[in-house]
């Protein structure tokens, strides 16, 4: 299972790629994995929103199950991978790169502070 | 007999919780509200039982003994033995959900043909696997425009000659939600172009009937261009016999179609079981309430059915779920499906026509009687309003004397419209009862 060092995490298997003030966030090989072939991915944020932390971004449907997807940082979004809508396999294929699923100009930089880092996300301990 | 559970078990389960006894449970409850005293008579044996049946089933007035002129929702349509026969089948009579393909493919092939000929039916890309009756799915409809936009949009514009019951329907279900339902206090005998004004940025859908509850037909184009210029969704009620002769909604671009069912070889039987119509298109089926059958492919390549886009209901996605339904109409939608296959293409059409033919034969007749008049430009189906020299409820009593039961009277749900009948007219209403009851109005209130 992948987990590239350079990035940051959440407990319910966001990942966030920090790039001055701006957020790009996706899901991780991990859940993309659990969740199995995807299906379908709608991003329910929409550019100019405001959203905080914790808020609903986007849901992703597998074959056997419908995952909410959490902002794992507050702000204001800025872009949404609109080639998802067509392609939803990419997020099984390639979860850290062409599947991204938001960018997001953070509003509070000390959030990051609540993320976890690669080691620490690897560690995690799971129910399965 | 069933006894689900015994004292030992009621007394474990007090027990577990810290109550002495089960009357301890309901200490909530005002006194004279618990156990009553029914003052039920004593048990009867099952001869005596089914001659008290009987005879409360005597009273009972129904378009087998009467004529009939009601509709307003439920039509009385001839039903075919076939329909009867075949539904009754053991194999489709108790087949419950077919959650498991590999023993359910009999069920679920008349699901997916109740699908496809609902589709073709309203034009509609897809086809749900029913509800349960047409006030459902027109609520359903509401719920889907709302979620469709994710409560961004928290309007809703709704005609006033959608029926009065559905709207009812639509007020129970959306109670809760900051949703703001416009248009019904509009005048009901305008066009529905007047909803238009009320069409802005914040409405998530449109909604009409179509006929409408007063049996009229109106060129939808210009209603469904104003709600797509808003970006709001476009919804369009249907009786399904009508689209036998009359442009389906899909050519008013609708996104999505609900109907009655019941017209379709179901019994009027009091108000149900009936079935809700469901259709939209492909681009919405997600946000789409109810079961969904498709068609696959099994590991020999063998075609078979299987219940599809299950993500989408609520055991899989729970609260973030559009609906809460996700059963169906297994039985009735199956009535239905041998009904439209007995008839056909060109048998429905037919059918349709016959409606058509009798309503405007009736309506013509009608309005020969002095005080009674029939608008004779509005386009109508089956279904037409006559307005009245007196209250119609005043008629109806009379008519009733004749042994033959009116129409709907109007004012019930409408104040302003206390003179109007609604009158329906199916292929089962002969050249005679019509007759008959022109003669019986001229004979009552000649000059």
């Amino acid at each position: 299972m992948k987990t590239p060092a350079e990035l940051k995490y959440t407990k319910n298997d966001e990942w966030i790629r920090v790039e001055g003030d701006i957020a790009i966030i996706g899901i991780t090989d991990y859940a993309q994995d659990q969740l199995s072939d995807i299906v379908f991915v709608e991003i329910v944020a929409l550019e100019g929103d405001s959203l905080d932390q914790g808020e609903t971004c986007a849901v992703i449907e597998s074959v056997k199950a419908a995952a909410d997807v959490y902002l794992p940082i507050g702000g204001e979004i800025i872009a949404i991978n609109e080639s998802l809508m067509d392609s939803p396999e990419l997020v099984n294929e390639d979860p850290f790169g062409n599947a991204w699923l938001i960018k997001v100009k953070m509003s509070d930089l000390s959030q990051l502070e609540s993320l976890m880092d690669a080691d620490t996300y690897q560690k995690l301990e799971r129910d399965h | 007999m069933y006894t689900p559970h015994t004292q030992a078990d009621r007394d474990a389960m007090l027990k577990v919780i810290g109550v002495k006894n089960l009357e301890d449970l309901f200490q909530g409850l005002p006194d004279k509200g618990k156990f009553p005293d029914l003052e039920l008579p004593d048990g009867v044996s099952e001869m005596e039982l089914l001659d008290e049946l009987q005879y409360i089933s005597s009273v009972n007035e129904t378009p087998q003994e009467l004529i009939s002129f009601l509709g307003a929702g439920a039509y009385n349509h001839y039903i075919p033995a076939a329909v009867d026969n075949i539904m009754r089948r053991g194999e489709f009579l108790t087949a419950y959900t077919p959650y498991q393909p590999e023993i359910a493919q009999g069920t679920l092939q008349a699901i997916f043909e109740y699908q496809s000929l609902i589709a073709a039916l309203t034009g509609m890309e897809v086809a749900n696997a029913s509800h349960y009756d047409g006030a459902t799915a027109v609520a359903e409809a509401v719920n889907m425009a709302y979620h469709q936009f994710r409560g961004r949009k928290k309007k809703i514009v709704l005609s006033p000659s959608v029926n009065p019951h559905y709207r009812g329907t639509i007020h129970t279900y959306m109670q809760g939600i900051d949703l703001e339902i416009v248009g019904e206090d509009l005048d009901p005998e305008v066009s529905p172009d007047e909803l238009i004004e009320l069409i802005d940025e914040d409405t998530a859908l449109v909604l009409v009937q179509y006929p409408d509850f007063f049996g009229r037909i109106y060129d939808l184009t210009k209603l469904g261009e104003a709600a797509h210029e808003k970006k709001a969704l476009f919804s369009v009620h249907i009786n399904p016999i009508s689209l036998g002769m009359i442009k389906p909604p899909s050519v008013y671009d609708a996104d999505i179609v609900t109907g009655e069912g019941q017209p379709l070889g179901i019994p009027m039987s009091f108000g149900g079981p009936y079935l809700g119509l469901f259709a939209t298109k492909k681009q919405y089926v997600r946000k789409m309430a109810g079961r969904l059958a498709g068609e696959t492919v099994d590991s020999k390549g063998q075609r078979g059915y299987v219940l599809t886009l299950n993500t989408r209901e609520q055991h899989i996605r729970r609260e973030n779920a559009s609906s809460n339904i996700c059963s169906n109409q297994g039985l009735i939608a199956l009535a239905s499906t041998i009904y439209l296959s007995l008839l056909g293409k060109s048998g429905l059409k037919e059918l349709a026509e016959l409606n058509y033919h009798k309503a405007h034969y009736a309506a013509e007749k009608m309005s020969t009687v002095p005080g009674f008049t029939v608008n004779p430009v509005q386009p109508f189906f089956n279904e037409f309003v006559v307005h009245c020299p007196l209250p119609a409820t005043e008629i109806n009593e009379m008519l009733l004397q004749h042994d033959i039961m009116g129409g709907y009277d109007l004012g019930v749900d409408y104040p302003g419209l206390k003179y109007e009948l609604l009158v329906a007219v199916t292929e089962l209403t002969s050249r005679s009862e019509i007759d008959h009851l022109v003669a019986v109005l001229e004979e009552e209130y000649h000059d």
